[in-house]
């Protein structure tokens, strides 16, 4: 029987200390007062003083508070069950359904060794052009949406989730907006999808330290489900929640910030989660797509700065649309080559002109005169924006690709494109010779 | 028994204090022991009777009066023939060896042995018995690969020693005494095939450090040419994130014109030294027709893997390359990312509530940074030959904004910068080295004149293109927009380069030069043009040969046909005024 301790002498914030024996690095306590009980976990032992993280939360605990330590660090439940149910970050259903207790799991378990990791080699069809032509989503990718507040990225990651071909769905929602928890039940129940996902969820409303739990709750049983040979697709929203969490801590611990508020170990702390991502050779895989917010639209904020170190690539999402600048799947060449073979010439063809097409839109902006090659960019450009880069547009890669082509003769000659000549040769498509294409372009360069 | 042993007063993180009661020593190893699992840790501060420790594992489990058994020894490795082609963790546990005990995950406190004990070597001597050498001397060599690995008096080894027993030739083992050594005292030393040395101390058993003046090739074009590094040079490469650091470090891995490459992936993804470690093994080396992998040795500890073991890694790999070095051979060290390394004296020197600098860094950081690219260079060795360690590190600055403590220590001791620029990887203009930022200390592999030349171009495009900004296209006169279409001929068709085109990808040193002649007679002829719209059609069409030039083989009978094409495109537009 473990001892009962009830001489807290600190309370700041989250964390409480007080003086106790034998005591492990990491372990849980339970500590309970008359607001109820909540876990906790040691974070550091100075002599025979012991520092708890509370995970509901230092508000309304007593001085006189029960403290029993455990014995053992943080765990969560794994089976079957789990699939179609919905549990807090401490693992406590939230559902209404039956608390799952057998077959407990350590959470933040071992990371894998490297050289067992291999290649990624599968691409992740989303039907999205702006992902499969330009950075085609991989089987095993860590990779973060970054948007500002109010654009829709919970959508998204709701529509790849349905829509990419995975086994086990898993969302871990940090802060999330109790509507924005509603509406992904509600969204994959519709589906059908919701008896192959499990949701860890700590809503805006409830106590901060849980939130730091969910990413951990979520990829030890992804885990577990991948070495089972599962394809599994983790969605965290939203990890600048938890890095807000994170900051919380280090400060109540009076920890020196590194930036902006920020622990000088966020990235070792982000990174610990996302490297969960993994294709188990012989096994199954852990794809992660994460949001990460940005205060301001400020990229260089320490969050999304310190995530884009760490994750393989990041989807932009500006205007409702996935921003071809900025965003980058790093993984994209390991699978692209496979496809077509004009993938690449077509994704970087395209991503170069819309570029020159921004700069025109620069220069239209400040009232210059648009030249006959201007004339040909915004042209084109605008069909990118409303064919390709439009969120509603659902069609597989094939047709994205052709549908490139097509955009491109419309606007271009083919060598003012820079697209390798042999791709030309076999995919511009006929029926825009160059005669055609001349009359067009005079007619633009007249308008 | 006589060990030293200690006792934890306290735990933060991966940061334990220890009460001792024997002597201890700055950066002595000790081992935490919980249950039957013994933590590796490093002594990093010692106050009155407690010494403060790093452990290299997460410390979940320890508690207060949990033993810690002190070795005695620095931080070390151990260096020996085998240890190309292997794959270590920071604290150099072969990896591959590891998953065949562990599996798929990694377990803390398992610690193997580094060298395979079992494999035999076959040995010949090049010393005979009354020789008299010192520290660093080549005894006698076995093969390693596609090398002849030196079996060296030990570094640690002072003052001159007579060969008293040497074997004959033969094969054995790693752990066989190959020689015994008397000092001027009569006292024998034995010396086998492996010596441990300590991971912070620079070897430095040769006869005098050198400048560095020999270029490394390294294939890539605008660093060959613009920015080039030297043997036994240093360089860094800060950039944003997602700008091509790892990729054109991954580039270099492959096609640098070295002996041995060692690749220092120190707190970033471990996707990314997958790539190398099963690609490495298929490819083959152009200079040798052997796997590239025989000359390469990755340490690797990625980002979710001990943080404080990050620090021992960098040091680690560095040593090695030193090893090597010994052996007059050119030794390629890449550090990806060092700011990762940085971070991590961060944490502990936060842990250890010292006064913080700049963004929360030490205040020692910019000495640390100094010393660690001091181990690059060129040597001579005693025996005449000449062995070189050259240093390239990564930057991950913070909001990719280059003031930061990081960057700006690092700038002020390494040879060669080549900053990557977020606006030349949003554009896909590879490799992302600012041409206009960068700089170099070394000299290139084409001429003076022609690289000054190509600089002035870079420049004045760049300046027309910020005028044309403000004053549009129709206010810049023809002839400036010919001179800024030439800057971006050259950007295009030299600057970026294709990593994926088997062709493309790699410019030996003669390509460059001649690719690099032509290009800059092209800027150096006098054009006419009826109009800016004629000239941006040239020049669309010129660039678009020329990319398809190189991607074509120099012996290919392809390569002249398109360089006739582009000189009779050239004479087209001519301005024999
Ligand atoms: N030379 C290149 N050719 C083609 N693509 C490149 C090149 N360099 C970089 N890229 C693209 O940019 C992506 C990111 O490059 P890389 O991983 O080298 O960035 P990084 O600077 O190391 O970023 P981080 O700091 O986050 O590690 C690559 O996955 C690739 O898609
Ligand atoms: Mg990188």
């Amino acid at each position: 029987m473990h001892k009962v301790y009830t001489q807290l002498d600190r309370i700041a914030g989250n964390v409480i200390s007080l003086v106790a024996e034998d005591v492990t690095y990491g372990e849980l306590a339970l500590v309970q007062s008359d607001q109820g009980s909540s876990l906790s976990q040691v974070i550091r032992i100075e002599g025979n003083r012991v520092f708890l993280q509370v995970f509901a939360g230092g508000r309304g605990i007593s001085t006189g508070a029960e403290v029993r330590f455990l014995g053992r660090v943080m765990q969560v439940p794994f089976s079957e069950a789990l699939l179609g149910r919905i549990f807090d970050g401490s693992g406590d259903p939230r559902d209404r359904g039956p608390a799952i207790t057998q077959n407990m799991i350590p959470i933040g378990g071992p990371s894998v060794n490297p050289a067992k990791r291999i290649i990624p080699r599968n691409m992740v069809r989303t039907g999205i052009p702006m992902i499969d032509v330009f950075n085609t989503l991989v089987e095993s990718q860590k990779l973060p949406i970054f948007s500002i507040a109010g654009e829709p990225y919970n959508d998204l990651l709701a529509r790849i989730a349905l829509q990419a071909e995975v086994d086990v769905i898993i969302l871990g929602g940090m802060g999330l907006k109790h509507d924005d928890y509603l509406t992904f039940r509600d969204t994959l129940e519709e589906q059908g999808a919701l008896s192959r996902t499990v949701m860890f969820i700590h809503t805006a409303a409830d106590p901060t330290v849980e939130c730091l739990l969910v990413p951990d709750v979520s990829l030890a049983v992804a885990e577990q489900f991948a070495l089972q040979g599962k394809r599994v697709l983790v969605l965290l929203t939203d990890m600048t929640n938890f890095s807000d969490a994170l900051k919380e801590i280090a400060i109540t611990m009076e920890q020196i910030p590194a930036t902006r508020g920020y622990p000088g170990d966020l990235y070792s702390q982000l990174a610990s989660r996302y490297e969960k991502a993994v294709d188990f050779e012989g096994a199954g895989s852990i794809t992660l797509l994460a949001v990460t917010t940005m205060p301001g639209d400020d990229v260089t904020h320490p969050v999304p700065d310190n995530t884009g170190y760490i994750t393989e690539g990041q989807f932009y999402l500006r205007n409702g649309r996935i921003e071809p600048f900025g965003s980058l799947s790093r993984l994209k060449q390991l699978v692209n080559s496979k496809t077509r073979e004009d993938h690449r010439a077509i994704m970087t063809v395209m991503i170069q002109l819309f570029a020159s097409y921004r700069e025109t839109l620069e220069k239209q902006s400040m009232g210059f005169r648009m030249s006959a090659w201007d004339s040909k960019l915004l042209k084109y450009g605008q069909r990118f924006e409303t064919e390709m880069m439009d969120l509603s547009v659902n069609i597989p890669l094939e047709k994205a690709l052709d549908l490139g082509w097509s955009i491109l003769a419309d606007c271009f000659d083919p060598e003012e494109t820079g697209a390798p000549s042999k791709l030309i040769e076999k995919f511009w498509p006929n029926d825009h010779s160059q005669e055609t294409q001349k009359e067009e372009s005079q007619e633009v360069a007249s308008v | 028994m006589s060990k030293n042993t200690g006792r934890i007063i306290g735990i933060s993180g991966n940061l334990i204090r220890v009460e001792f009661s024997e002597s201890v020593i700055q950066n002595e190893v000790g081992y935490a022991v919980v249950g039957d699992t013994r933590l590796k840790a490093e002594i990093i501060r010692i106050q009155g009777s407690s010494a403060e420790m790093q452990v290299f594992e997460d410390t979940t489990g320890l508690s207060v009066n949990d033993p810690v058994e002190f070795t005695g020894e620095m931080l070390s490795v151990q260096l020996g023939p085998g240890l190309l082609t292997q794959i270590y963790d920071g604290l150099q546990n072969p990896l591959p060896a590891l998953a065949a005990e562990c599996g798929f995950f990694l377990q803390r406190g398992k610690y193997l042995d580094p060298l395979d004990r079992q494999k035999k070597w076959a040995f010949s001597p090049q010393a005979q018995k009354g020789d008299t050498v010192s520290a660093g001397d080549s005894l006698g060599t076995v093969p390693e690969g596609i090398f002849e690995h030196r079996i060296m008096v030990p570094f640690r080894l002072r003052g001159d020693y007579t060969v008293d027993v040497i074997q004959p030739e033969g094969e054995y083992t790693v752990d066989t005494v190959v020689a015994t050594l008397k000092d001027e005292r009569g006292e024998t030393h034995d010396v086998t095939m492996v010596q441990t040395w300590p991971v912070k101390v620079p070897i430095q058993a040769y006869a005098e450090r050198l400048r560095p003046t020999e270029p490394l090739i390294t294939k890539v074009r605008i660093v060959d040419t613009l920015f080039p590094i030297a043997r036994g040079g240093t360089y860094c490469v800060p950039g944003p994130f997602g700008a091509g650091k790892t990729v054109l470090q991954q580039i270099t891995s492959r096609h640098a014109e070295v002996d041995v490459v060692i690749i220092a992936a120190c707190g970033e993804r471990a996707g990314e030294v997958v790539e190398t470690l099963r690609e490495f093994p298929e490819l083959t080396d152009p200079r040798t027709g052997k796997s590239l992998m025989e000359r390469t040795l990755i340490i690797c500890n990625t980002s979710s893997m001990p943080v404080a073991a990050r620090e021992a890694s960098v040091y680690t790999a560095v040593t090695i390359a030193e090893y090597y070095r010994q052996m007059g051979l050119n030794v390629l060290l890449l550090a990806d990312s060092t700011s990762r390394w940085a971070q991590a004296l961060r944490e502990v020197s936060g842990r250890l509530e010292e006064i913080p600098g700049e963004e929360a860094f030490p205040a020692y950081l910019e000495s640390v940074i100094a010393a660690f690219y001091e181990r690059g260079g060129v040597v001579k060795l005693r025996d005449g030959s000449v062995g070189s360690v050259t240093i390239g590190g990564t930057v991950s600055p913070a909001g990719g904004n280059f003031e930061e403590p990081v960057t700006q220590s690092t700038l002020k001791v390494v040879g060669a910068f080549h900053g990557l620029s977020r606006e030349r990887s949003d554009a896909r203009r590879y490799p992302a080295i600012a041409p206009l930022d960068s700089w170099s200390k070394y000299d290139s592999v084409v001429n003076d004149e022609d690289v000054a030349l190509a600089r002035k171009s870079l420049r004045d495009g760049n300046e027309i293109n910020q005028m044309m900004k403000v004053v549009g296209e129709e206010g810049t006169s023809i002839d400036d927009f010919v001179i800024y279409m030439k800057a971006e001929y050259i950007d295009a068709v030299y600057l970026q380069q294709d990593a994926f085109n088997d062709v493309d990808a790699a410019t030996d040193a003669e390509r460059q030069e001649y690719v690099f002649g032509r290009i800059m007679k092209i800027v150096r002829t006098p054009m006419s043009f009826e109009d800016k719209e004629a000239t941006r059609r040239f020049f669309q069409s010129l660039t678009q040969v020329t990319k398809d030039w190189n991607r074509v083989k120099m012996d290919d009978s392809g390569f002249k046909e398109l360089e006739e094409r582009i000189e009779k495109m050239i004479s087209e537009v001519t301005d024999y005024a």
